[in-house]
This record gives C-alpha cells, structure tokens and sequence, in this order.
C-alpha cells in the first residue's frame, strides 16, 4: 500500500488573453480518494488537470500535494502518476522499457527494476507481452501498459485524462472496473478526468462538475444524480425534466414547491398507487411514445405547453402498448424524487 | 490482395497498378538520359587514351600518384568535418526551432532558410570578404585587442571548412527539425512527469525518435559536400583540394579526359561506400531492440 496524499486546489486561476479558462477553483481532495472532474469540452478540466502536472502554469491560486506548496515546482520534481489521453507510449522502445523508464531514471538498480516493472505489468494483466513492440499492442492493451508505467514508480497521486475515451464501450466498461479495482488496491489519490457522465457516477467516490471555467458541484454521484444544486447539472447528468411549479400540484392538495422542480424521466409512475401521498402529478396531453426495449419513453405536453420525458420500465408498463396519441394523461412522482434547483426559473 | 479472388478484379487492380507506375516514366526518362548515359560515358572515357584506344593506363596513372589520395583523403576531411559541425550545432538548433511558439519558429525558419535564396557564389564571396586578412572579423580583433595577429581564416582548410557549414546547415536542419516537430508533447510531458528532467527527455525520447531525421540530414550533407566545388576552389586558396578540384584541374590544365574520368568514378564509388555505410547503421540502430531504458 502506497502512502498517499491528500490535494488542496486553492482559488486557481488561469486565462489565455481574455478567455478564462480556470476562475477561481477551489477543491479538496482527500488522500486515496478518487475523484473524477466531469464537464463539457471547454469547461476547463483538462486545464485543471495540467496544472496539477505541472504543464500549466496558474495566473494566481496555490496548489498543495499534501502540506506542500506544488504551484511553482518543476513537472518532473512533482512525483505525479500520469495516464494520457492518448497514452503517450514511447512508440521506440518495447513494453517492459516504458514500464521501466521511469524506475531507470530515479536510478533505480537494474535488476530490481526490471522485477517491479513485471510485477506491474502483472497486476495489470499484461504478463507475457512485455518484450512486445508498442505498434503491436491494441487499444486496451496500449490503455494497460501506461496504467502500468504510471504507477510502476508508486507516485502519491495519480491523474487520469480521459484515458478511455478511445476505447470501444464493452472494453471501456470492464476498463472502468479495473482501473477503479487498481485504485482500491493501491489506495493511491486519484484525479479523473472525463466528459462522460455514467463513467462519472459508475467509477467516483466524489464528482466535481466543471462548466466554463468553474466547479458548479461537487457532491456523491447519488447527490449529483438527484440532487442537481444547478440547472446545468441537472441536466448534464441525464435526461432531467425541469418543470414550473405551477405545472405540477400535490397529490394531497397541499401546496407545491415556488421553485422549478427537476423531475428524471424515470422517476415518472404512470399509477398513482405507485406513488405516496406526498407526491406530485403532472397532467398533460401524450404527443409520442416509443418502445425502446427496457423501457417505453413518452412525452407529455403539459398543460402549460411544456413537453416532459416519461419514462416506464417494460415491467411496469403493460398499458402502455394501449395508449393513443393525443389522450389525456397524469404522470405521478413519489416526492423523494422531485428535487427544487435552488433560485432556478423553469 | 488475397481479398480480390475474383479474376475480373485481380484484372482491374494489375491495370490500376501498371498505370500508376507508368506515371514515373517522363521522371525515369530525364534521369536516365542525365545521369545514366553520362556514367556510362565517363566509364567508356576512363578506359581510353587520347588517341582513342583501349587502355588502363589511366587507372595506373591516377592511382599510383600521391595527389590523388591526398586529394581523397581533403575530401573526407571537409565532408565528415562538415557533417560534424553541422550535427554540433544543428541538433541544438533543430531542438529549439522545434519548442519554440509556432510564430517565433517559423521566424527563425525563415532566417536560417535566407542563404539558401542567396547564390552561392556571391555567399562564397561575402565570406572572403569577413574572413581575409584584412577582412571585417580579423579589423575587429586585431582592432580590439583580442589577436595582435590577424588569424588565418580564409584561403586554408579553416576557411573553406566555414563556408561549406554556411551552406549545409540550413539542408542539414530541415529534415532533423522537422523529425523533432512531428514527435507527439504528450511523449515529452509523460516522460517529464515519470521524473524526466530536459536533458534525460532529450537523450531518451526526442534524439532516438529523431534518429531518422539526423541521418537523412547527414546523408543530405554527405552527398552534397563530397562534390563540393566552387567553395574549397574559392575559399580554399590553392591549399584546399578536394577531388572535384582534381578533377577540373585534370581536365582544365592537362585536357585529360581519360584521368579525370577515373577520379570522376572514385568519387562515385566513394559517394556509394558511403551511403552504404550510413543505411547499414541506420538499419543496425533501429532494429535494435530498444530495451534499454538505461541509457
């Protein structure tokens, strides 16, 4: 087990001429947690990420590696662990060399490198193919060996830049298991970054959502999912219907909420039995319905005029094959799940 | 192209390909008739007297006399002292075209590439004009204190050796500059952040993966100079003298076709020796097995 290091981002700041890339981040995270920066393209991650390595230089703000002042120190002093995007593999020497350059520059003796370079290439499941050629590797096995060579060196952090992103899904699926399996057994602090939402909530301990420049939460994946405290998390983590109050009211006629309520698609009972007292219908007209295997997905246009997504397991949706286009209809949602973004308008 | 088991198919693709390789035929014309033919020409030439009769009198002639292998040996000298110099100061140069800003390399770009706009004749004697006893270099030491003696730096080995660099480096910089661009930063940032300082990223990662870069550079400089002529004949004073000077002086003192053949074709041979030997290591350095992170 590696000694890790907890990280303190203090209002970092970086522009490029009037663009600004990074305003004002602040962001603790704990040792051995992983912690994964989630955002659109352009929403400053990466740019977090790099400056945590060292590649960027913040205009102002302070960034700690323990109760270590990192914000001026040279990349290679850093003793970070790096997984790229692209892997970054050095295309001229065979697996074992990339998993053993970094044990051959701290000068580490021949012989033992060459052990811990194996042993990592183990634990990665690459036995046997550490006197291959880079070119001859496929994706995943190319995804693995800079796995390998970033913590072959047992670096107190790991960062991670959309390492996944050029694999296919089934092979992206069992590669978030293994790298979160790695990061449990290692227990070593990670950074991921990532634009993909469900990789977020499947592999994080905590999610930092970024949107230009700034971190808009940073919450569980369960508390970022439901409890969105933007409208633009709400509605980057998944299909979110963001309603009026006025379009919905209480099912025991109490008053609604003032605030816009965001509601998921698959909160949604189309039987209000399914629902408690407590909870909301919505009624509307039904505009379309679609068959999508697990699920039916309809869309309701509220009285309003607003259109909302309903969506009902297969399981539960044995009417659904019945109802026309055009009928009036309620949908029911059991209060836990209808969550008030603060200060939003619907 | 197992794929194309169809016959009609196989068909269409040996026309495609037969067409495609007719296109080099204008190029394999030209080349031909202006390379080619005049090697066989002075091949013929070589085994010929004067009076036009068959003889190896010129192969004895030329290669019994001691002009001509000092003449071999100045040529080696100024290629591989030029290939030296150019490596010295062209790979630090290629290194810092290749991280500059975009903007500030392609304005040093240009600025290494202006001699090459320049005729090389007036720059061979731009050169004379600085370099000359009582050119502007030795009026600034002498005129400054720092030679008492003006130093001998034209019409000598030095001088010709200067002028041969002037021309080669910026043909020595583009393929090494442009072997070093094309090498992925992330390689450079990874192995910064494996602990890597500037020097260990430059030995381990940018110099062998612009290994390629650096011998085609020095193939460049190697063929280029080992004809060199107009500036060891100016520069060079008298002392300098390579075979190609051998060679015009053969022919323009002694109007000895037969002779000048011969040094023409050792020169030939030399040039092929060479590039062999630089493909051959090149080969051995890349089949390597790079194994050795510990370099």
């Amino acid at each position: 087990m590696m000694k890790s290091l907890p990280i303190t981002i203090d209002s970092v700041r970086k522009t490029y001429g009037s663009y600004v890339a990074l305003d004002d981040v602040s962001l603790d995270i704990r040792a051995g947690e992983f912690l994964t920066l989630l955002g659109p393209s352009g929403s400053g991650k990466t740019t977090l990420l790099m400056a945590l390595a060292g590649f960027v230089r913040p205009d102002s703000g302070k960034l700690l590696l323990g109760d270590r002042d990192i914000t001026r120190l040279a990349p290679n002093k850093r003793d970070i662990g790096i997984v790229f995007q692209n892997y970054a593999l050095f295309p001229h020497m065979n697996v074992l060399a990339n998993v053993e350059y970094p044990l051959a520059l701290r000068k580490t003796p021949k012989a033992e490198a060459r052990q811990r370079a194996l042993d990592t290439l183990a634990r990665v499941k690459l036995e046997g193919l550490s006197e291959r050629n880079i070119a001859a590797l496929s994706g995943g096995q190319r995804q693995r060996v800079a796995l390998a060579r970033a913590i072959v060196f047992e670096p107190r952090v790991m960062l991670m830049d959309e390492p996944l992103s050029a694999l296919d899904k089934n092979l992206r699926e069992t590669m978030q298991y293994e790298i979160r399996r790695l990061h449990d057994d290692l227990g070593i602090t990670t950074i991921y970054v990532t634009h993909d939402q469900r990789e977020a909530l499947t592999m994080s301990d905590r999610v930092a959502v970024m949107n230009s420049g700034r971190i808009q939460q940073i919450d569980t994946p369960q508390q970022i999912y439901d409890r969105p405290s933007t409208r633009f998390v709400a509605e980057f983590m998944g299909e979110a219907n963001i309603v009026a109050p006025g379009s919905v009211r209480r099912i025991d006629g109490a008053d609604a909420s003032r605030e816009a309520l965001m509601i998921r698609a698959e909160s949604f009972h189309l039987d209000a039995k399914l629902v408690g007292r407590d909870g909301v219908a919505l009624d509307g007209t039904l505009c379309a319905k679609a068959f999508r295997g697990e699920n039916w997905l309809l869309t309701l246009a509220l009285d309003g005029g607003q259109e909302i997504l309903v969506c009902i397991p297969a399981a539960l949706a044995s009417g659904c094959a019945e109802l026309t286009i055009g009928q009036q209809m309620t949908a029911y949602a059991p209060a836990a799940k209808v969550h008030a973004i603060p200060g939003a308008k619907a | 192209m197992t794929v194309l088991a169809d016959p009609a198919l196989a068909a269409d693709a040996r026309r495609e390909r037969r067409f495609f390789l007719s296109l080099s035929l204008p190029a394999l014309f030209i080349v031909g008739l202006a390379a080619i033919l005049p090697i066989v020409w002075i091949i013929r030439q070589s085994f010929l007297t004067t009076g036009g009769e068959y003889t190896v009198g010129n192969y004895e002639k030329v290669l019994s006399s001691g002009l001509t292998w000092s003449a071999l040996v100045t040529t080696l000298e100024l290629s591989l002292g030029t290939l030296a110099i150019c490596i010295l100061l062209g790979i630090p140069l290629a290194l810092a075209l290749a991280s500059a800003r975009p903007r500030v390399a392609n304005l040093l770009m240009a600025l290494v590439m202006l001699p090459l706009w320049t005729s090389i004749l007036v720059r061979t004697y731009g050169w004379l004009v600085l370099l000359r006893r009582d050119g502007l270099i030795n009026a600034a030491l002498t005129g400054s204190g720092l030679a008492t003696e003006p130093l001998p730096l034209a019409y000598n080995f030095t001088g010709t050796l200067i002028g041969m660099v002037h021309y080669m480096l910026p043909l020595f910089l583009l393929p090494v500059y442009a072997a070093m661009r094309d090498i992925d930063a992330n390689l450079i940032r990874a192995s910064a952040s494996m602990g890597a300082t500037i020097g260990q990223a430059i030995r381990t990662v940018i110099l062998p993966l612009s290994a390629g870069g650096i011998f085609s550079g020095s193939i460049i400089v190697f063929i280029y100079t080992i004809g060199f002529f107009i500036t060891p004949a100016v520069l060079g004073g008298g002392k300098v003298n390579p075979l190609s000077i051998r060679i015009e002086r053969t022919l323009s003192t002694f109007q000895d076709w037969g002779s000048a053949s011969v040094l023409g074709i050792l020169l030939l041979i030399l040039m092929a020796l060479m590039g062999v030997m630089f493909l051959a290591a090149r080969r051995l350095i890349a089949g390597r097995k790079v194994g050795t992170a510990h370099a």
